[in-house]
Parts: structure tokens; sequence; C-alpha cells
């Protein structure tokens, strides 16, 4: 698959995910820069996780204005495939691609650990693939990432089978206590109603080589890109 | 009329209300011919502050190892150390102190800490992979404290964690004497090709010498002044010296330099740290024998009618002097057009050892840049040191004069919340450790933080290490204590320990009793270096650290933070510290002492502030690092800990949390139970070993002088010891998870 990876100045899980997808997952990569707005028939855009323009405002906020989101908001209507990642989330929420938005952690702090996913729809390319038996062991590190919608959002998520992932403890089972930020029924990523638009707080570019002694979020990819 | 200000001739009483001495500005007279204006005054009364000059702490410096077979520049040459590490690549590290500001502002003070260190690496052409730091509080109880800790923990985690850069480890220790004081040791390394090395000079006359980065505000102006002097209740009214830190532009800046070093446009490059324009613009040249014309005009500025002092001497951040190579300009600018940064030319390289600033079209300051610097002109004082009272007091204690507890589990559950000991998971969860899928320990747990380079199997191992405790109770033995610990900390975790980075944080270098701290700590680290073949490569001091409360002084515990790295050939290789299968057997390797001194336990259990430092012999240290290093790389263990703070009982437990598993041992009867559980006697290292290893590993243990015993085995769930129990492993990660969190 030909993956665009977007850089904006203030990208830093870019590197990262380039080398996830090139030099892990074999895919065709190519650097795709903000202020462009040619996406270069990719299949897949990837909005990495970082602090794109600074987030002093919001975090995505100014994200969503740059020359490239143009395009990736085109690409995305007409089926294109759209995956972000942590910041890649909030600005594909920001720019109205997926329903909801990324609010401050409940606990007011930003939080980097190891936790679990549970993937919950079964329709979704990025987790049909999966076992749903499995939890899948992928880091966060985020400081907005408490996932909020209002009632009527979340019942049509659910119903639709757009909830991709929830947080949940190592034995896959969702509850309270193991939400580490607050988000609405333990939500760590959701699809559009087309299926075709993913957004996930977690990092599973962060989980994909053995020498880390991770390899959960591979799995995660390969359900995407098969 | 408009340079009235910065042109008056100045006077002594504004020299020493500066900073300077009278001696001092006597000889800038002498050297100038002449009594300086107030520009030049202000310029040398920053160049020539102990945060520059190095002037107290420069002679003992000197005495220092520095040479090793891996070392690609000598100390204090470039931005920082620099380190072979095969492969056409070079590790470049440092650690530096940001106490006094953190001091008055913990989050500024912290954040723009983090983000003067990671520029001092990125400057030499390296990218940042990793970050550590060092942070010592005073008592938790207090307010001020957790304003202060809650406050340096968001800034280091919100500068860089929008920078970019894990953080993979540190340190974090609270004692009283931090009370007004902390102390925030931030240290970074970076891999670059050493090729691809950018220098801190400057050469060629009539090349042009660029601004890069952010425009130049009010901000840090006598910042490095500021952090030469006492902490004291009127320390808010220097509140304007805090620098403001903005890590999206630090980001860019990264960027572009490292696009910048892979270009032939650049003949130099320093970044902006103490003393801005000032101090970069003179040390370059200095470097270079050359001088350098600044039109302070063409500065980017962020706000109208600077004064050309305030120019010259703000520290705002995220700023870096680059000389450029005459007809490359355009290159330049392009590279620092696409990142949206300024990139202004405001001045060139000139011959002759001048360095000239204009503003309004007059010329304001004219000095030699060579009369200014470290290794110029700058002063160099030998100071006079005693031995303190109290250091005859500690070696008093005896280990008689204490009862052994009768309840050992309550003191075990004790040193499990002791905020020196519990775990730090409240601060280093607000710091992103995974960013740049670099981060070894994540999910192997280690004892010192591991880096892989991408692209290779090796690693950087690297650690942070100082007990300030031992260091005041006997500075020569706790500063080679606390570069043992770090070397040990690097050996157990299958690492060769290469280089040390120094922050050598201190009381005032004027008080006799305090520069005899000072002296010690250069010559136990001096030794423990030697002996461990780990040059120094550069670093800080920070002198000053005390507080005046109600006219009393109270110097803070000395402490000589040791930033060490190491190279990991192979991470697959890399030992971690976590049991790994229940049956295996638990080793203790090294001496074993009836010692109790300066530990966690003596201290806070019993309350006795007055020990000396604990049991330490740097031969024996060596021996068992030698040892370990060849359990690892024959595969006859497979988890190794130190023993530090705590003693063995912290270590078992801290293998065992980080496994889910409990131990079962026996205590050694020839030894007090308390001093064989919770004493702090160095040199000492727990591993365990799997039933198919037990033989080879026996074996090579008979061949090495290190004393050992099979101290018992790990089991499922508790842990016990002589067929008590001290709790469960759910129970014990319970109280030590959560203790710190409590607190707050």
């Amino acid at each position: 698959m030909k993956c665009g990876v977007v850089t904006f100045p203030g990208s830093n899980c870019n590197h990262d995910m380039i080398y996830a997808l090139g030099n892990v997952l074999k895919q065709e990569v190519i650097e795709l820069w903000h202020k462009d707005s040619d996406i270069q028939n990719c299949d897949l855009i990837v909005l990495p996780g970082g602090f794109s323009y600074g987030d002093y405002l919001r975090s995505g906020a100014i994200a969503r204005f740059s020359p490239i989101m143009d395009s990736i908001i085109q690409h995305a209507n007409n089926g294109g495939m759209v995956l972000g990642i942590c910041n890649g989330f909030q600005i594909l929420c920001e720019s109205g691609l997926l329903p909801g938005a990324l609010l401050h952690n409940n606990q007011q702090k930003f939080i980097c650990k190891n936790v679990f996913l549970k993937p919950s729809s079964k329709t979704t390319p990025i987790t049909k693939q999966l076992n749903e038996e499995k939890s899948f062991k992928i880091p966060i590190a985020h400081g907005e990432g408490r996932y909020f919608a209002d009632d009527k959002t979340l019942k049509e998520l659910t119903k639709n089978d757009q909830v991709i992932f929830q947080y949940c403890d190592e034995n896959g089972v969702v509850s309270e206590e193991v939400n580490p930020n607050g988000s609405c029924l333990n939500i760590a990523g959701i699809s559009n109603a087309n299926k075709n638009v993913f957004g996930m707080m977690p990092h599973p570019e962060r989980a994909v080589d053995l020498l880390l002694n991770n390899t959960d979020g591979k799995l995660i990819f390969e359900s995407l890109l098969n | 009329m408009k340079n009235k200000s910065s042109l008056q001739i100045a006077t002594l009483d504004q020299a020493i209300e500066l900073g300077l001495k009278k001696e001092e500005f006597q000889e800038i007279c002498k050297i100038m011919g002449r009594t300086p204006n107030f520009t030049e005054m202000s310029i040398y009364s920053v160049m020539w502050s102990e945060h520059c000059a190095y002037k107290n702490s420069i002679l003992w410096l000197k005495t220092l190892p520095k040479d090793g077979p891996h070392m690609l520049v000598k100390a204090g040459e470039e931005n920082a150390g620099l380190v072979d590490i095969g492969d056409g690549l070079a590790c470049a590290f440092k650690i530096e102190s940001h106490n006094h500001p953190s001091a008055l502002e913990p989050y500024q003070g912290a954040a723009t800490g983090v983000g003067g260190i990671n520029r001092d690496i990125f400057t030499m052409g390296a990218r940042p992979i990793a970050q550590l730091n060092s942070l010592r509080f005073g008592d938790i109880k207090k307010d001020r404290t957790k304003w202060l800790l809650k406050g340096v923990v968001k800034g280091i985690g919100d500068y860089g964690n929008s920078f970019g850069i894990p953080v993979l480890g540190g340190e974090v220790f609270f004692d009283d004497s931090f009370d007004q004081n902390p102390l925030v040791n931030a240290f970074s390394a970076g891999i670059m090709k050493v090729d691809e090395l950018i220098s801190a000079t400057s050469s060629g006359p009539g090349n042009p010498v660029f601004i890069v980065g952010s425009s130049t505000g009010k901000d840090g102006i006598h910042g490095a002044a500021f952090a030469s002097k006492d902490i004291t209740e009127d320390s808010m009214d220097d509140l304007p010296a805090v620098q403001v830190g903005d890590p999206f532009q630090e980001k860019l800046l990264l960027e572009a330099s490292l696009e910048l070093s892979k270009s032939d446009a650049i003949v130099g490059m320093q970044d902006m740290g103490a003393a801005g324009i000032t101090c970069s613009s003179s040390e370059m040249s200095a470097a270079g024998g050359v001088g350098m014309k600044i039109d302070l005009d063409k500065v980017p500025t962020r706000q109208d009618d600077m004064k050309g002092w305030e120019i010259l001497l703000s520290e705002s951040q995220e700023r870096m002097l680059v000389v450029v190579e005459k007809g490359k300009e355009d290159e330049v600018k392009a590279i620092f057009d696409k990142w949206d940064l300024n990139c202004e030319q405001i001045g060139e390289v000139t011959q002759g050892d001048k360095l000239e600033f204009f503003q309004h079209g007059e010329l304001i300051a004219s000095l030699s840049p060579k009369s200014l610097v470290l290794g110029g002109g700058a002063p160099q004082y030998n100071r006079e040191y005693k031995e303190p009272a109290y250091y005859n007091e500690f070696k008093k204690f005896k280990i008689e004069d204490i009862e052994v507890p009768k309840n050992l589990v309550e003191v075990g559950h004790f040193l499990l919340k002791q905020p020196n000991i519990c775990s730090k998971k409240w601060v280093y969860e607000q710091y992103d450790s995974m960013v740049g899928t670099n981060n070894i320990s994540t999910n192997s747990p280690s004892n010192a933080g591991i880096a892989l380079i991408k692209g290779t199997k090796k690693g950087i191992a690297m650690t942070v290490d100082c007990n300030s405790r031992y260091v005041n109770a006997d500075p020569e033995i706790g500063t080679s204590i606390a570069v043992s610990e770090a070397a040990r900390n690097i050996v157990v975790s299958g690492g060769n320990p290469s280089a040390v980075t120094n922050c050598l944080n201190f009381g005032n270098p004027y008080h006799p009793e305090s520069y005899w701290q000072f002296v010690g700590a250069i010559k136990g680290m001096s030794a423990a270096c030697k002996k461990f073949s780990t040059p120094v490569t550069g670093g800080n001091v920070s002198f000053y650290n005390q507080s005046i409360v109600d006219g009393k002084e109270v110097p803070v515990f000395p402490t000589p933070t040791i930033g060490m790295i190491g190279l990991v050939d192979d991470v697959e290789k890399a030992m971690s510290m976590n049991f790994k299968n229940v049956g295996d057997s638990i080793y203790l390797l090294g001496h074993c002492k009836n010692d109790i001194s300066s530990s966690e336990y003596l201290y806070n259990y019993h309350n006795v502030k007055s020990s000396t430092a604990p049991y330490f012999n740097l031969d024996e240290e060596f021996e068992l690092h030698t040892l370990v290093q060849k359990l690892i790389k024959n595969s006859l263990i497979n988890a190794a800990h130190d023993c530090a703070d705590g003693g063995l009982f912290i270590t078992l437990a801290e293998m065992g949390m980080t496994s889910d598993l409990g131990f079962e041992i026996n205590i050694n009867s020839n030894f007090r139970k308390d001093a064989y559980l919770f004493g702090e006697v160095q040199g000492r290292v727990v591993v365990s070993v799997s039933n198919d290893m037990q033989e080879d590993f026996s074996s090579l243990l008979k061949s090495f002088n290190v004393p050992y015993e099979n101290i018992g085995k790990v089991v499922e769930n508790d842990f016990i010891i002589d067929n008590e129990s001290f709790g469960s492993v759910s129970f014990c990660k319970e109280i030590y998870d959560n203790a710190l969190a409590l607190n707050l």
C-alpha cells in the first residue's frame, strides 16, 4: 500500500511512523509536507502524533487549516483511507472528519504508559483481522485524550460499530478503573460512518519492534494494510 | 542621544551591583586601557560571572581525568562531550543545572533547563535521542515543596513532550536542606555522524554572522549574574531574570539546525544560553582567533526601543548564532524559511581580537573577545577551604547505639513508602518516555535507561546518580560512590561505562566550608573516574545553592550529579532487573558489613542525621563490575539489580514488583538483621540464576575474588524473609506505587 505520512512543523512521531510502516511493515512510504497540497496518489494518509503547530491554542485546532488538510479531506470524502494517531486523531476531530472532541485528561496531567486495548468493532478494516479475545498492549502519551461526544453521537457510534478500540485491562475487561483519561465509554479510537477514516489516541507505531519487546501494534497495522 | 544609557561611563558601584568584585573592575579597566562604558561593563559582568567563567571552579575542574580512547572532543571545547560509538557514529551528551530559575518559577525554570540542554546537543549537529533528569526537593510535607515539584515536573513534561525526546530515567530525592533551593539537573544525549560535527567556532574574516530562531526579548537579562548569587527572601525581585520557553520554536530550530549540519554552508554555530548574543559571539570569536562586528539594529526583537545592553544580555530562548561561509547565505536562508524561523544577518567576522557592537549607527561596545572568556582573560581563583566541624561529629556515629527494631516487617513497609524510595511513577508518567521508539527499558526494566540506536543492534545506556546524603557525610567518598553507582547501573544493565558528564551543585564558593565540600567531591570523582576509565567530558558547576532564612545560611546537601553513558553492543543481550521464573536462585554478590551509615533507614526511620558515608571500596567495586559484565556476556544470569537506597530488601522488592513475583530468602546470621536488610553498603548486586545456568555460574564465580552468597529463591506471591512474610507482591506494590501521589 502507498502510505503518505504528513509532517506538520511540530510533528514528533512522524519518524516513528515512517519507520514502522516502511522499515517494519515494508510499505511504500511518502513523506508529505504540511505546506504542500498534493497527496501524491497515496492510498492511506497517516496523520502522526506530536504538537502540530505547538498546540498552545487547542490540539489540532490550527493544523486543520494547513494546505495539506484540504486535500486530505477530499481524499477521505472520496472514500480514501485516513488514519490519525494521537495529535492526528485530534486533527481529524477538529476538521470534522470524525465526530466528537478530545478534551484534557480528567486528571489534568499528561500521561504516558502502556495500556491495554480491546478491539471493539468487527467491521472496520483496522480491527477486522484482530482477535477480539485478545487485549493489545499499546502505549499512550497525551495530555488531551479524553474522548467526548454527546449521547446521541455515542449511541450512533455504538450502533454503527464505529468504536474501534476501548481501554481495557490485561484480560480484555472494559471498566472505569482502567480508563486512563476519563474517555466516554472508555473509547480509545473510532472510525467514521463510512469506515475509511480512523482516529485513535494510543500509538501502535510504538509497538512494532521486536527489539523493544512489544509487537502488538504490528497486528493492528497488518489488519489495516491487508 | 538614543544610546545615552549604553554609552555612559561605568562606575565601581554599578559593577559591584552587577556582581563584579572591586579587583575585577580594576582589572577590566587595565585590560581596556580605559574605564568601560555601561554596556561594556555589563558584558564583563556576565562573562566573568561564575556561571560563564567558572572562575572559582576551573582550577579544580582541570584536575579531572579528561582523556580516553573514545573521546572526540576535549572537555569544554564544544557545547557538549562527544564519544565515538563506532560505525561512524558519535554520541553527544551533557548535563546542566537550572536550579535558581526553578526556585523562583518552577515551571519555566525547569522547561528552559530542558530546552537549554537539548540545544547544546543539536547545536553540534546531533539529534537528541534521550533525556534524563535529576531533581532534588525539600520536605515533601511542605506546601512550597509540593508547588515546586508539581511545577518542575509539569515544566519538564510540557517542554520535552512537545519537543519530542523521550525521558528514559532519572532520580528524585527529598531532604529538608533543599526547602528553598531545589536542584533541577537536566541531561540529554544525541547521536550524530562523526563527520557532521558543527563546531562552536568562527573563522574567515568577511564571513557573514546570522542570528536564527526566536526574536530577542527582555527576558532573562542578567540571568547569568542571578545564577551566581545566593537565593534569598529578596530573590523574587530577580523574576525577570527567568527566561520563558517555547518548545515549538525549539522543535523547528532542531529540524532546521540538523538540515544545516548536512549542508556545507556552515562555519560554526553556538546556541544562546547564558548571556545570549554576548556569550555566543565572544566564545566563538575567541575559539577561532578572530573578531566580529555586529549591528544590533538588525536583531529581530519582540519589542521596540530595547537598549543595546538589553539586546546583548537577553537570554531569550531558542536562538542560535551562526557563522556562514560567504556566498552561501541563500542556502542557509532557504532552510530557515522552510521552518518559518527568523534568519537575519547581523554582522560579519573580522580580523584581529576585537568584538564590536553597533546600535543606531554608533559603536556602543568594543572589547577583546579573548579577554572575556574562560581560558582567556576571565579570572581564575584559588579559593580557601576548611574542613567543617560537622565532619568529625559525623565520624562519632556507632552502630551499637542503634537497637535492632523488633518488627522488621514494619521497617520494610516504612521504607517502601519513603519518598526517596517509593515508585516515582507520579513523576515519570507525565513524561513521554517512548517517543522516538528507542526506549528498550519500557518493556524490559533496567537500572540504566537504554536507548536503541536505530538501524543497529547497539544501545546507549545512560544514568544520572548522586546520593547527596553520602556526599554531605563525606564529599570525597560520597562522590566516588556517585560515580561507582552510575557505573554499576550501566554494568548491571549490560553496558560498558564509557564517559561522564557532571553537574556540580554546591553552596557559596567564598565560604571555606562549602568549598571544602567542592574540593573533596572533585578528588573523589577523579579517583573513581580513573578507576572506571570514564573521563569527564564536561558539564556545569552551580554554586550559591543555599538559602538565607532569617539571616541564617542553609546550604543544600552538596550534590555532584554524575551523568554517565555506556555502550551496549547488542541490546538483545541487555540485562533487565525483574525476576524471571519461580524457582530461580537469588545470589547476593559483593561484601556484606554491619553497616547502616547514612542509609535511608538510619536517617529517616531512626532519625539519626549524623553518620559517615556507607562502607565503600573502589577496588572491590571495580572487580564486582568486571564479574557482572562477564556473567552477562556469558548469559549466566537472567536479572540483575544493584543494592542502593533502602538496601537489600528494597532491591529484592523492586525485582519482584516489576515482575509480580515474590522471593524467599534467609538472613546471614553473621550480620545484624537490620544492617543485612536495610544497610546501604556499596558494591553489591543481586542476580537471579535459573537452574540450567547454575553450574557455569558457580564455576565463573570461583575464578573471581568477589564474595557471593545464595540467599534464596524466586517464589510466586510473597516476600518471605526467615520464614516471615513481609506481605504479598500486590500488597507491597500498592504501598510502593501510590506513596508519592498520597503525599501530594
